[in-house]
């Protein structure tokens, strides 16, 4: 027996569960009642779904930029070299990011609701109670708090590998602090920025459960009407356009990231 | 000054991150159902989330899922990286580009593929489909873990053991696994944790037989379920503890 054969059973498996499912979704998105058809991608095109993804979209870039501003900051602190007991902290960071995010969306969703802890507060100081479950700016809360350690994690890795030389060495040349960072720091952490920032935008522009639930319905992002098609209108002509539509977004958006950072994670600055 | 901003701004996102947690702990013990008022120290959600039958077996499924489509993935995967790993590059690359494809589509994609699936092969969503669905996401994670471990593996070994009269099976539990071992096991764990954290691929493949994210996420839509925040609180603590026991294991490492 050869030893590629042992991979046998994985490619069966593969085959069976991962490609054969993707090839269903390709066959319902254009099967009409009679062969061919494009009427599915052609009913996406409408305005109210042309809306929703681009409400997705941008819901999704804020989440990420905001993710970017907080946890650069954030990873270069604890990559920090003086920063003591900077590993229980990096630790302390991390822990949320273990916790299922639907518990976390839920705990999220007890500071935000009308009665929530929040509005609580408010109102014991005498203020007026805001309107915030159910609005945009509720889930953009909830996906940056689900989100934030995806981005600091790769980004803190990406600055712990930095050599420390390097960086005395541009001191040595004269560099002033501002000018290390923008010319050595920044440019040798690009890898660890590409990488959080596709660990943030994938699942914040496919969310559907965090938009449900603190959205509370009022608004629909393009997860929710893909899950729609399938759980509720029994669709799955459209449904499966729509998620083809989503995968060609994703692998469209790594391809753009990869321009970026062509060398990819893992080969180094050097 | 430098520090004493460093320290302000971590801990400012500290409490962000921890502020809906501690709220949720809290409110765990509370005895009154509000969140308006504190009713004083009480256990009885807890004792209410271990008296329900229901949350408890759904426990035990979520667990045992898991762990069958751990043990599943992790050999499937294992043998696939050794075969993988003696492939002419141009069929390896092709297998792998395959595998990637699981970590690339995205989750509620990979769910609704394979209901379809299932539904048009007219198998009844439930448990065993959902375990299938687990294997299949769960498995290219093995393989990612263990790929690097054998490239870094003398490939003559193994030639070695069959010229000297060893079966392929053997020769595998002899000379490749060991060396392998620290990568299966780092795959075994990835697993484990994607399946038990799993939603959006569960909700998915499967309809009535919940497991614990569908019910937490059917909980968080009626509102507020204070079982559900003891439930939280246990989940918080195990991961609290465990990591802790996995930093004071590397730490230790790193010492000697």
């Amino acid at each position: 027996m050869k030893r590629s054969a042992f991979a046998g059973p994985y490619v069966a498996w593969m085959a069976m569960f991962t490609v054969a499912p993707l090839l269903f979704v390709v066959y319902f998105a254009f099967k009409g009642d009679s062969g061919f058809t494009l009427a599915n991608i052609q009913k996406f095109l409408a305005p109210t779904y042309l809306n929703v993804l681009w409400r997705s979209l941008y819901l999704a870039v804020y989440c990420t930029a905001i993710c970017l501003l907080i946890g650069y900051p954030a990873a270069y602190f604890l990559a920090g070299k003086d920063f003591s007991k900077n590993q229980a902290l990096f630790v302390l960071i991390l822990i949320p990011m273990w916790m299922n995010f639907l518990l976390r969306t839920y705990a999220m969703m007890s500071l935000l609701e009308d009665s929530g802890i929040i509005n609580q507060l408010l109102k014991a100081m005498g203020l007026q109670p805001l309107a915030m479950i159910g609005t945009e700016g509720a889930v953009l809360t909830g996906m940056v708090y689900n989100f934030v350690p995806f981005m600091i994690l790769p980004i803190y890795t990406s600055l712990k590998k930095m050599d420390e030389r390097i960086i005395e060495a541009a001191e040595d040349l004269g560099a002033d602090p501002y000018n290390v960072f923008r010319r050595v720091v920044l440019p040798l952490s690009v890898p660890g920025v590409v990488s959080g920032i596709t660990m943030v935008f994938m699942p914040a522009v496919t969310t559907f459960a965090i938009s449900r639930l603190l959205g509370s319905g009022n608004f629909w992002l393009f997860g929710d009407i893909i899950e729609r098609q399938f759980l509720e209108a029994n669709d799955w002509g459209f449904g499966s356009a729509l998620s083809l539509v989503m995968m060609m977004l994703i692998i469209a958006s790594i391809g753009l990231l990869n321009r970026i950072d062509p060398k990819k994670e893992g080969s180094g600055a050097w | 000054m430098r520090k004493f901003f460093r320290g302000t701004y971590l801990g400012l996102l500290l409490t962000f991150l921890y502020a809906p947690i501690v709220v949720m702990v809290v409110l765990s013990f509370n005895a009154s159902k509000s969140r308006a008022k504190w009713g004083g120290f009480s256990l009885q959600w807890y004792e209410k989330l271990f008296r329900s039958g229901e949350i408890m077996h759904v426990l035990y499924m979520t667990i045992l899922i898991a762990l069958i489509a751990t043990a599943v993935a992790t050999i499937l995967g294992t043998l696939a990286a050794i075969g993988i790993h003696a492939m002419k590059s141009r069929n390896a690359n092709l297998i792998m580009s395959i595998s990637y494809l699981p970590m690339t589509t995205p989750d509620i994609v990979t769910g609704v593929s394979l209901m379809l699936m299932f539904v048009f092969i007219k198998v009844p969503l439930g448990y065993g489909t959902m375990l299938l669905a687990h294997i299949a996401f769960d498995t290219p994670y093995v393989l990612f873990s263990v790929l690097p471990k054998l490239r870094s593996l003398n490939v003559n070994l193994y030639e070695a053991a069959l010229d000297l009269g060893c079966p392929p099976m053997k020769a595998v539990n002899k000379v490749i696994l060991p060396e392998i071992m620290p990568g299966v096991v780092t795959g075994a764990l990835l697993a484990f944790t994607m399946s038990l954290d799993d939603f959006v691929i569960s909700y998915f493949t499967s309809n009535t037989d919940r497991n614990l994210s569908m019910i937490i996420y059917a909980a968080a839509r009626k509102g507020i379920e204070p079982t559900i925040y003891a439930l939280s609180t246990l989940m918080f603590v195990a991961v609290l503890v465990l990591l802790l026991i996995v930093n004071k294991r590397s730490a230790l490492e790193n010492v000697s």
